[in-house]
């Protein structure tokens, strides 16, 4: 492992964009996947590491207007715990609930899982299936920029993410769901814990007399990023979910996805599951 | 040349102490190759085991996932800390009894791990017990004793919690 050569501990998240615009640094969150990285030797320090643990606005959860932040600085036991959080969006507290295990759900963050960006980052799909957004900050001409990014766009391959090298992720923005809101995630894996996905997928929308509106169906761990299954969506949207309605969805999730084989499980295995664990979810929120 | 490395302050075990750490240093290097605390456990290395549970700030985390310079200014309680409170005795005691330990090396990540989930849910049933726990691998006991052992610890604190409810009534 090499070593950064020097450490930064900023106390705002303008004095963190200030030491990421001299360029050549590595942000650490929660470690979690930056410290096996190193050790694994898969990644290497930059100049300097950033630590950005001690920025206060980075760990808060809060709502204005129609919208709900949640700071990058948020770990996954927050989403599990968090009142307001699991008020508005259980199918955040149901994903955490199924990440890790206390230890590592404890340290890991909501803007560690994104920036790692894996295919199988779990709280990809169901944020998608939210319709999040990524809000990003950098200095620009001496001063603090902003910017915001739909989370589908945010990802550009494995581990490739729209965030520039000067950029910080700041919070997760999440429109407030509207009443009747249904969402569900699925994470299909060996072990109950502690397991990366074999495949996942979040199902969310406005549920009334067994039709969904406004679908969102997103999946992890079969192409090489989280990704929204449009096809699937609009095959379902203001359908009654009836079994033909169903299996036309699942197949065209199937469709829709280019796993790989691996050694947790082969394309066509993935590609399987994929349409199964559509039906399944599809099936319950007709009986919901 | 030595390599880059950052002065930190930060409580150990209830007592102050200030060290000089290289910056990849891990909170488990730290502390067992550097301060001398052997009862934290180098296992997988990667998260996966909870051997070298410690808490820090009330949260338990695997300290060989964490930067050591990021103990700074925090808390940190290791197994040490644990058994050399009294409080902790009647845990480390329902393990002895239930048969909990057997070559014992993930013995100290569990008693942190129980002990801080005992301290937040006295009233946990078995299932809560088995998913606090999900985070520490053990290879000899298959599990069941060292449940017993913190469900032990429940049943325990649950009669005397009704003891003291009866004896403030009458
Ligand atoms: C044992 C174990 C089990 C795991 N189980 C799961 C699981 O079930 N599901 C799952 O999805 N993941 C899992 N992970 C992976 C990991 O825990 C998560 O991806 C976690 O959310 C990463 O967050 P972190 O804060 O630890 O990130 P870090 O390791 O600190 O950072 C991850 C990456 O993001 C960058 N980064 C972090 N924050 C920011 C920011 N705000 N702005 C810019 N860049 C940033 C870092 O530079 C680094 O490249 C597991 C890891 C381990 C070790």
């Amino acid at each position: 492992m090499n070593s950064p050569a020097a450490y930064l501990v900023p106390a705002s998240v303008d004095e963190a964009a200030g030491a990421l615009s001299r360029g050549n640094a590595t942000v650490l969150a929660g470690g979690t996947d930056l410290m096996p990285q190193a050790n694994q030797g898969v990644r290497v320090f930059r100049h300097t590491l950033i630590n950005i643990n001690r920025i206060a606005e980075l760990k808060a959860v809060s709502r204005s207007g129609d919208w709900l932040r949640i700071g990058a600085l948020v770990s996954v036991t927050d989403l599990l715990q968090n009142s307001t959080l699991r008020g508005i969006c259980p199918m955040l507290a149901e994903t955490a609930d199924h990440f890790a295990s206390d230890q590592i759900r404890n340290a890991a963050t909501v803007g560690g899982n994104l920036c790692n960006a894996s295919p199988a980052g779990d709280l990809s799909p169901p944020l998608l299936a939210l319709d999040a957004s990524v809000e990003m900050a950098c200095h620009r001409d001496g001063r603090l920029q902003r910017r915001s990014l739909p989370l589908d766009q945010f990802f550009l391959g494995p581990r490739r993410t729209a965030l520039a090298e000067n950029e910080l992720l700041t919070a997760v923005q999440i429109p407030l769901p509207p009443p009747r809101h249904y969402g569900r995630f699925f994470k299909l894996g060996i072990r109950p814990a502690l397991d990366i996905a074999i495949i996942s997928v979040a199902l969310a929308g406005v549920l009334e007399n067994r039709k969904l509106n406004r679908v969102r169906v997103a999946f992890g761990a079969v192409a090489p990023t989280p990704l929204r299954a449009r096809r699937a969506e609009a095959l379902l949207e203001g359908r009654i979910l009836d079994e033909e309605t169903i299996r036309a969805a699942a197949q065209a999730a199937r469709e829709e996805v280019t796993p790989i084989t691996d050694v947790r499980a082969s394309a066509w295995y993935r590609s399987e599951m994929v349409s199964s664990m559509m039906r399944r979810l599809l099936h319950e929120a007709a009986g919901a | 040349m030595k390599p880059p490395a950052r002065e930190i302050t930060f409580t150990l075990n209830g007592r102050p102490r200030s060290v000089e750490v290289p910056l990849t240093l891990s909170a488990l290097e730290l502390l067992r190759d550097v301060l001398g605390l052997t009862g934290t456990k180098y296992a997988c290395g990667e998260g996966e085991c909870g051997a070298c549970t410690i808490l820090v700030d009330d949260r338990s985390l695997c300290s060989c996932l964490l930067f050591a310079v990021d103990l700074d200014g925090r808390a940190v309680t290791t197994i040490e800390g644990i058994a050399a409170d009294d409080a902790s005795e009647p845990l480390i005691q329902a393990f002895v009894n239930a048969g909990a330990v057997q070559c014992g090396f993930c013995t100290p990540g569990l008693v942190v791990q129980a002990r801080h989930f005992l301290a937040h849910h006295a009233n946990a049933d078995r299932a809560a017990i088995k998913r606090a726990l999900e985070g520490n691998l053990c290879r000899c006991t298959g599990y069941q004793k060292i449940i017993d052992a913190v469900a032990e610890r429940v049943a325990a604190l649950h009669e005397r919690g009704e003891e003291k409810d009866a004896r403030s009534r009458s």
